[in-house]
């Protein structure tokens, strides 16, 4: 439970957003951060050994 | 089995849109499992997140709050809601029929084809007839007979010197204060619908218009977004449009990022200076998400995958089984 | 007199050839989608990436987002302005909101890269394309649902393309009560029954098999010449 009070006053999302600045695009950290995140999954999805074992149903 | 309807026409295999059956090897899966295991997954991942960070839900703007907090602004925003030259009463359909206002591409104009669907007469709804429905105010209703009994060319010069006049308005001791002038029945009109905002009934006003249990909240809406109160707000929370604010969410939340598409268009020519703006890119992603569900039926494109060989990395246990010995 | 057992008696029902709707809607339903074909307990095995995950992960996110908005529908659209309860069940919904997207567009992303269209499968790309386009129709008009700061922005400011398309004349996203009806209504039903199709589409043509690579052994019959037909399972 403590660490979950740690995360939210650090974390405390309903704070101003910030903001990057490339050219003309205009993004935030969060959208940043989760389009990084979709593409990280994604590769790692392909990446990542899927191990076809003898008596795992996956 | 062939196709029993029809002639079945042998075509030439086609790697992007053909496949050839399978005949190999198939594993043991439990699909019911997997589909629980993801079920509970999913459910503590967002339980998480919901405990971690919550979800935003910043006050709704009244226009009490509104003139709480910018009175002045209420009050320039009224004056050009009465005189017919605001930003909803010049909009036209589906609001109202102002000549020239709809966008077009060419002969184009399907917000004119559908014409007046939700009217809106800013100068009644929005100043006139809110005021008449305050009790035991004589004086008032006298001045609102002034108004609406004179010549229009009359009430434009009233309207049109109080809008000068405005600009220099101050707010003090809960009244507005305007450099005095010549604006007959208007000045009294325009401090009387300012209190009845601050007190909070022109909210109500606006909504039940038309019945009790009105959840339709158009006219309140469109009047709070014609000042720039509210504008303002969304421009400190980065939403507004050349923020690419359609992507964005109030505070440090993540927001919609799937429309960042959508958004790039506003910020290039020609649409970021157009005043069709909105059509044209309406028009482009229509046309994208029409390439996007036909893309199997479109050469090159769907020849992408192979192209790119991603598929190597994705089946690559199954082209190593190929090479390998035989699966058991 | 026959004691009643449970099992089937003879002349249960019509013999093959009947031409009533039931029983020919029924052998059609048994034809394409026999109990092995629906719920599978094998699958092939050039299956093995993680990849394959991210269509599961959609529906139990989907799912997610309907059992979290069910709650907030029984308490109704005012509720988690005024509890922290209603509040943490509005979080989980924007959360499952949220993942639903994050997963769905991997999937999109895989089930581009696998050309998952091919043989016979376009429906299926199509349900899942019109699916996401929907989705995100109905993800906007639940921002607009929260009677909230963002609604008011949202709504204003989306207002002037719906108006521009036309669609404004009848789709006014200034009206709270229609938006609301549209999202918690006519919305999911749509979402539900395009998933519904996609998920039958992927269980009737299976799962796309591999790009053939030049120099490996073929893993189908030598004269595969593909005809076009209905049946293509």
């Amino acid at each position: 439970m403590m660490i979950v009070l740690v995360i939210r006053a650090l974390v405390n999302l309903n704070g101003p957003g910030h903001y990057l600045h490339w050219g003309f695009i205009q993004i935030s950290v969060a959208n940043v951060l989760l389009i990084a995140l979709m593409v990280v999954v994604f590769v790692g999805a392909i990446l990542i050994p899927f191990r076809r074992g003898k008596g795992r149903n996956r | 089995m062939s196709a029993a309807k029809g002639t079945a026409k042998p075509r030439r295999f086609n790697p992007d849109r053909d496949v050839e059956d399978w005949h190999g090897a198939y594993v043991p899966y439990d699909i019911l499992k997997e589909a629980l295991v993801a079920l509970l997954v999913v459910g503590v991942l967002i339980a998480g997140l919901s405990i971690i960070f919550s979800s935003p839900d910043e006050h709704p703007v009244t226009l009490k709050s509104w003139t709480a907090n910018d009175p002045v602004d209420f009050a320039q925003t009224a004056i050009t809601e009465l005189d017919g030259t605001s930003a909803v009463a010049t909009y036209g359909p589906p609001y109202n029929a102002t000549p020239g206002s709809s966008q077009s591409i060419g002969f184009f104009s399907p917000e004119k084809w559908f014409g007046v669907r939700h009217p809106v007469n800013t100068a009644q709804d929005f100043v006139i007839d809110p005021l008449r429905t305050l009790p035991n105010r004589p004086a008032l209703t006298a001045v609102l007979n002034r108004y609406t009994s004179a010549p229009s060319s009359q009430q434009a010069l009233w309207t049109a010197a109080y809008e000068k006049a405005v600009t220099k308005a101050s707010f003090a001791h809960g009244a507005l204060r305007v450099p005095a002038g010549r604006y007959g029945p208007v000045a009294p009109m325009m401090s009387a619908l300012t209190s009845m905002a601050r007190s909070g009934s022109l909210d109500g006003a606006l909504l039940s218009s038309s019945q009790f249990y009105d959840t339709n909240y158009t006219k309140p809406l469109l009047y709070i977004a014609d000042g720039t109160y509210l504008a303002n707000l969304a421009g400190q929370q980065h939403l507004q449009g050349n923020q690419w604010g359609m992507m964005n969410e109030t505070g440090s939340f993540p927001g919609q990022a799937w429309l960042w598409l959508y958004t790039l268009w506003y910020q290039v020519p020609p649409m970021n200076s157009s005043p069709n703006a909105d059509l044209q890119v309406w028009a482009i992603m229509m046309g994208l998400t029409v390439l996007l569900v036909c893309l199997p039926f479109i050469p090159g494109l769907r020849s992408i995958p192979r192209w790119s060989r991603v598929y190597r990395l994705i089946w690559r246990v199954h082209y190593q089984d190929l090479k390998g010995p035989a699966t058991t | 007199m026959s004691i009643e057992t449970g099992s089937p008696g003879p002349q249960t029902h019509a013999g093959p050839d009947s031409r009533q709707w039931t029983a020919r809607a029924r052998k059609a339903a048994v034809a394409a989608f026999p109990p092995e074909r629906l719920l599978p307990d094998r699958q092939p095995a050039y299956m093995a990436s993680w990849i394959y995950v991210f269509g599961i992960l959609t529906l139990v996110s989907l799912a997610w987002v309907i059992l979290t908005g069910c709650v907030l529908a029984i308490m109704g659209p005012t509720w988690w302005h005024m509890s922290t309860v209603g509040l943490f069940v509005n979080s989980l919904h924007l959360w499952s909101v949220e993942a639903f997207f994050f997963f769905m567009v991997i999937h999109l992303w895989g089930k581009f890269f696998m050309a998952a269209w091919r043989g016979n499968r376009r429906l299926t790309w199509i349900t899942g394309v019109v699916t996401f386009v929907i989705s995100v129709g109905a993800a906007f008009t639940g921002y607009l649902s929260q009677q909230n700061f963002d609604s008011q922005w949202i709504s204003t400011q989306a207002k002037d393309g719906i108006n521009a398309s036309g669609a404004g004349a009848i789709f006014n996203v200034l009206n709270f009560g229609q938006m609301l009806m549209w999202h918690i209504v006519l919305l999911p039903l749509v979402v539900v029954a395009l998933t519904g199709v996609h998920v039958l589409m992927v269980r009737r043509r299976g799962i796309v098999p591999p790009f053939v690579v030049e120099g490996d052994a073929a893993s189908s019959a030598p004269n595969s010449s593909p005809v076009e037909t209905e049946d293509d399972s």
